[in-house]
């Protein structure tokens, strides 16, 4: 797992509109973003993303798994949205926003999709089986419409409703451990693939939701918590996420920003 | 391994029918297994836990079944490659194309849709009302001229649209609540009956008063699904 430096040789060349967070300036960017991050690209390929957004993260963890090179842009989004964004996802002026020869392609699970078929000769995230294929859609597809947003309303809510929350993350979690079973990856015999792609950005996560739902994750799902671990040591997960204690610092810095307590 | 294919659902949804008309398109023989939703059955249950939706695909002895209308369509496509192959277009930046405007059928036209629809007065109904329709526009300009979504033929983007194309009116007339018109939305408007006129279509497409009469029992179900929507 990254733990962010203070000090990076490489800073993104963003074309984002100015910071405005100086005490967050210095641990903010990917500093141990790979090499080929920095590189204006043979492969022609730009990911416009926010360092610590878990959807950014899939593709920065997709585009490691298949050794392809680009050039990384830190979309600025806590100081609003650069022009480049907004024209490159006019419909929901977010990042992540994948420039194919200044082609965009939105959203993260679609940008995965889209490089296992644009670049077919570097490793897929999806297995080759139809049947295969749609499950491993369909998990990622679960990932992505419940994680989140329970994750969401678990630190911004108190209550009844948060507590809701905590037994709807406890389900999630409970359900992906299912899912798992004894496999290693979430790709089975795959190895690596999607679903674990589309999750991995998740687990540095886990330790927050765990402060607010005040729950162990090796308690509720310990083959998850165990995946979490065994993802984290691989290369490409490790380089592109950022620690537990930098995601709550974050949500930290969300939490003022909305004005919640 | 048995490939019969039995498909789950009802027929006054049109998630549903997205999958019936691949289905058709593709030439692939299946049993429709319909569904009460104000009563749902052990079999749906079973088979869609986590979602308890429809439609649910069942292929042969493949479990678990195959849920979620995109994730079934995009299988269809690949386990069937050589029946009118093709529902999702060939090159790359194509797909993520049509992926994307999927999501925002759904996401952003169904979304606030449904709101507008059924939600009582004043709870965001009038702001539902404004999204839908903006973001019916949006997808509107997805037509570009074509024919179709697919261009010369139906193809994904066709199917995941087609409820705009038949059930969109039904429910305007049981909710009273106008969002796909003519002068609003000339080229989708167009789209709606080159759809609807399609022989293989045809088809699928219930009768409009068999769905007002299926769906009476419903509009209490619908009302309350779209006032908690608002609230979020």
């Amino acid at each position: 797992m990254l733990s962010c430096s203070p000090t990076s040789t490489h800073h993104p060349h963003s074309t984002s509109s100015q910071h405005s967070h100086p005490q967050t300036q210095t641990d903010r960017h990917p500093s141990n973003a790979p090499t080929m991050a920095s590189e204006k690209s043979s492969s022609d390929l730009t990911l416009l993303d926010f360092w610590v957004s878990p959807f950014g993260q899939r593709v920065r963890i997709a585009l490691a798994e298949k050794s392809l090179p680009y050039e990384y842009v830190e979309e600025d989004l806590l100081a609003g949205k650069s022009e480049r964004l907004l024209q490159s996802n006019p419909v929901h002026k977010k990042i992540p926003v994948l420039l194919h020869g200044g082609k965009p392609v939105n959203e993260s699970l679609i940008i995965v999709q889209y490089l296992d078929e644009a670049f077919p000769d570097t490793p897929s995230l999806l297995p080759s089986d139809p049947y295969a294929r749609a499950q491993a859609r369909f998990w990622a597809d679960y990932v992505d419409k419940k994680v989140y947003d329970c994750g969401s309303r678990l630190w911004k809510l108190k209550g009844e409703p948060q507590a809701q929350a905590r037994a709807e993350m406890l389900e999630i979690l409970k359900t992906l451990e299912t899912e798992l079973g004894d496999k290693e990856f979430f790709g089975g015999e795959h190895g690596f693939g999607f679903v674990d792609a589309a999750f991995a950005p998740f687990t540095p996560w886990f330790m927050s939701y765990e402060k607010y739902g005040e729950f162990k994750v090796a308690e509720v799902a310990p083959k998850i918590a165990a995946w979490a671990e065994r993802v984290g040591k691989r290369e490409s997960v490790a380089k592109s996420l950022y620690s537990p204690d930098k995601v709550y610092d974050f949500i930290g810095v969300l939490k003022k920003m909305y004005g919640i307590e | 391994m048995s490939d019969a294919v039995e498909l789950i659902g009802t027929f006054t949804c049109p998630i549903v029918h997205r999958v019936e008309v691949a289905l058709r398109l593709k030439g692939v023989p299946y049993e429709f297994i319909e569904e009460d939703l104000g009563n749902k059955s052990a079999l749906l249950l079973k088979h869609n836990p986590i979602h308890k939706k429809v439609p649910v695909l069942l292929h042969g002895d493949r479990r678990p079944a195959l849920c979620e209308s995109f994730v079934i369509l995009e299988y269809l496509d690949e386990a069937f490659p050589d029946q009118r192959p093709g529902l999702l277009p060939a090159d790359p930046l194509d797909r993520a194309m049509a992926r994307f405007w999927a999501r925002f059928i759904d996401e952003k036209c169904w979304g606030p849709a449904w709101v507008a629809l059924w939600a009582a007065e004043g709870e965001g109904k009038e702001a539902a009302a404004r999204e839908a329709k903006a973001n019916l526009a949006l997808l509107e300009g997805q037509l570009d001229g074509k024919r179709f979504f697919g261009g010369d033929r139906i193809g994904f983007l066709d199917l995941v649209a087609s409820g705009f194309a038949h059930w969109l009116g039904v429910y305007e007339e049981m909710g009273g609540t106008r969002l796909l018109a003519e002068d609003g939305h000339p080229a989708l408007w167009r789209w709606a009956r080159e759809y609807a006129a399609d022989a293989t279509v045809r088809q699928c497409l219930p009768d409009r008063e068999a769905l007002l009469a299926a769906m009476a029992t419903s509009k209490e179900r619908f009302v309350s699904a779209a006032t908690a929507m608002a609230r979020k």
